[in-house]
């Protein structure tokens, strides 16, 4: 199966400190990189790293065999990268912040009421994002997950203030997303409940 | 085309739903210039001859006023870092951005520039010379305004380090826009001024955009 991102000897530094260094692994269709670790270990920047945000120390990332920075618009193309903040604007709704993402990827949904409903929103869609609780607004975020096509995703903490209901919804989205060749990364300080078929376990070192 | 327009629409929304961000600037446009009869005296031969730099540096200041916001909200909620990751809906945000400022700080200050003609008792040739260079004027003070609200996202408290940054900018403007005014009151020809604001528009254009878009990714990575 061909290797779709691979990263090799890859470090990272902030702040004169050594985040991790020759880090090394391949994701190929179906696979599932989450990774754990201490607060500060450094889980963050290495999503940001493979997100093409900003480049690593040393090594390198590859994207279907090629460097990341000479294949920056396709990979781009196949990314959804939901960050440690949500990119969710507060004084907008539900709908507005959805109209927006569906705009900047010419992604939409069916029917974005019926995606809102389902996702446990149903008659909070009108109201700006600031009036929901931390948990709606993750849901709103991720929404963008059930009618996306891009096959890699990456995800700063996506279960963060969700409900267990929710997660295991999303849970079982990310099963099906792998199942039809995706490609997903994800930190998480908890465990993950489902049963993957392909999960990669990488464990991020506090290092002074 | 169509990523643009709903690009513009969540400008124009986020401008619905957030009314200080532009009738700040246009109400300290207009107290900044209804003070001045009251503290120079309203002479009109005094009056009308300052006019020009009055109404300019006002202008100015506004705008500046109005852009430090600019890019704060999304880049603190992660928008611009997505932007910056999905990489092709930047360039037409940034453009979006530009327009929606222009839209609410520019546009307003010619539609109000009438009632700054009576109070400072400018003629209608003087008032027509005012809205001529505010039109060619006001779209470089978004622009550069734009692109000093970029650079100073991720500062805290960047508002001055925005100003220190854009203000030198903003000279050449001042200088060719009050110039024009003042020729034109003294019944000198003006089109020299006129066309080197036009430059400047063009230059702006054609550059800033760019660089925005640079100076958003340098601050996300």
């Amino acid at each position: 199966m061909s290797i779709i991102l691979a990263a090799e000897a890859l470090s990272c530094v902030r702040q004169d400190r050594v985040l991790f260094e020759n880090l090394n692994f391949q994701l190929s269709a179906g696979q599932v990189l989450y990774i754990q670790g201490k607060n500060g270990a450094g889980k963050s920047s290495l999503l940001r790293l493979l997100a093409g945000l900003s480049s690593p120390e040393d090594g390198q990332i590859l994207f279907h065999g090629k460097p990341l920075s000479a294949v920056a618009e396709h990979f781009a193309e196949q990314l959804l990268f939901i960050g440690h903040q949500s990119g969710i604007h507060p004084q907008l709704t539900a709908l507005q912040n959805l109209a927006f993402w569906s705009a900047l990827t010419a992604q939409q949904p069916a029917d974005p009421y019926q995606l809102l409903g389902s996702l446990g929103l149903a008659g909070l869609e009108d109201i700006p994002c600031f009036m929901l609780s931390a948990g709606q607004q993750r849901r709103v975020s991720l929404a963008r997950l059930w009618f996306t096509t891009k096959p890699l995703w990456i995800l700063d903490e996506p279960f963060t203030s969700l409900d267990q209901q929710l997660i295991a919804k999303l849970e079982q989205h990310f099963l099906q997303h792998l199942a039809s060749g995706g490609v997903i990364v994800l930190t998480s300080h908890q465990a993950l409940s489902a049963s993957y078929p392909e999960l990669q376990a990488l464990e991020l070192e506090y290092r002074w | 085309m169509v990523m643009w327009r709903s690009l513009i629409k969540r400008e124009l929304q986020l401008l619905g739903r957030q009314k200080a961000d532009w009738l700040n600037p246009l109400v300290f446009f207009l107290l900044v210039l209804s003070l001045f009869p009251l503290g120079i005296g309203p002479e009109p031969g005094m009056l009308k001859q300052i006019a020009p730099g009055l109404v300019w540096i006002a202008a100015l200041l506004s705008v500046l006023l109005s852009a430090e916001r600019l890019f704060k909200d999304d880049y603190r909620y992660g928008v611009i870092e997505q932007l910056v990751a999905g990489r092709e809906g930047l360039f037409s945000y940034v453009t979006a951005k530009i327009c929606c400022h222009w839209l609410s700080t520019g546009v307003p200050l010619i539609l109000v520039s009438p009632l700054i003609a009576v109070l400072l008792g400018l003629n209608f040739d003087s008032w027509q010379v005012l809205v001529v260079t505010l039109v060619l004027g006001t779209p470089v003070l978004s622009l550069l305004s734009v692109l000093g609200a970029a650079l100073t996202m991720a500062a805290d408290k960047g508002g001055i380090l925005q100003a220190l940054i854009i203000l030198p900018l903003y000279i050449p403007l001042l200088i060719f826009a009050s110039g024009a005014m003042e020729a034109a009151a003294t019944a000198l020809p003006y089109t020299g001024q006129l066309a080197v604001l036009l430059a400047f528009l063009l230059f702006a254009l054609a550059l800033v955009p760019l660089a925005v878009r640079q100076a958003l990714r340098m601050n996300v990575g």
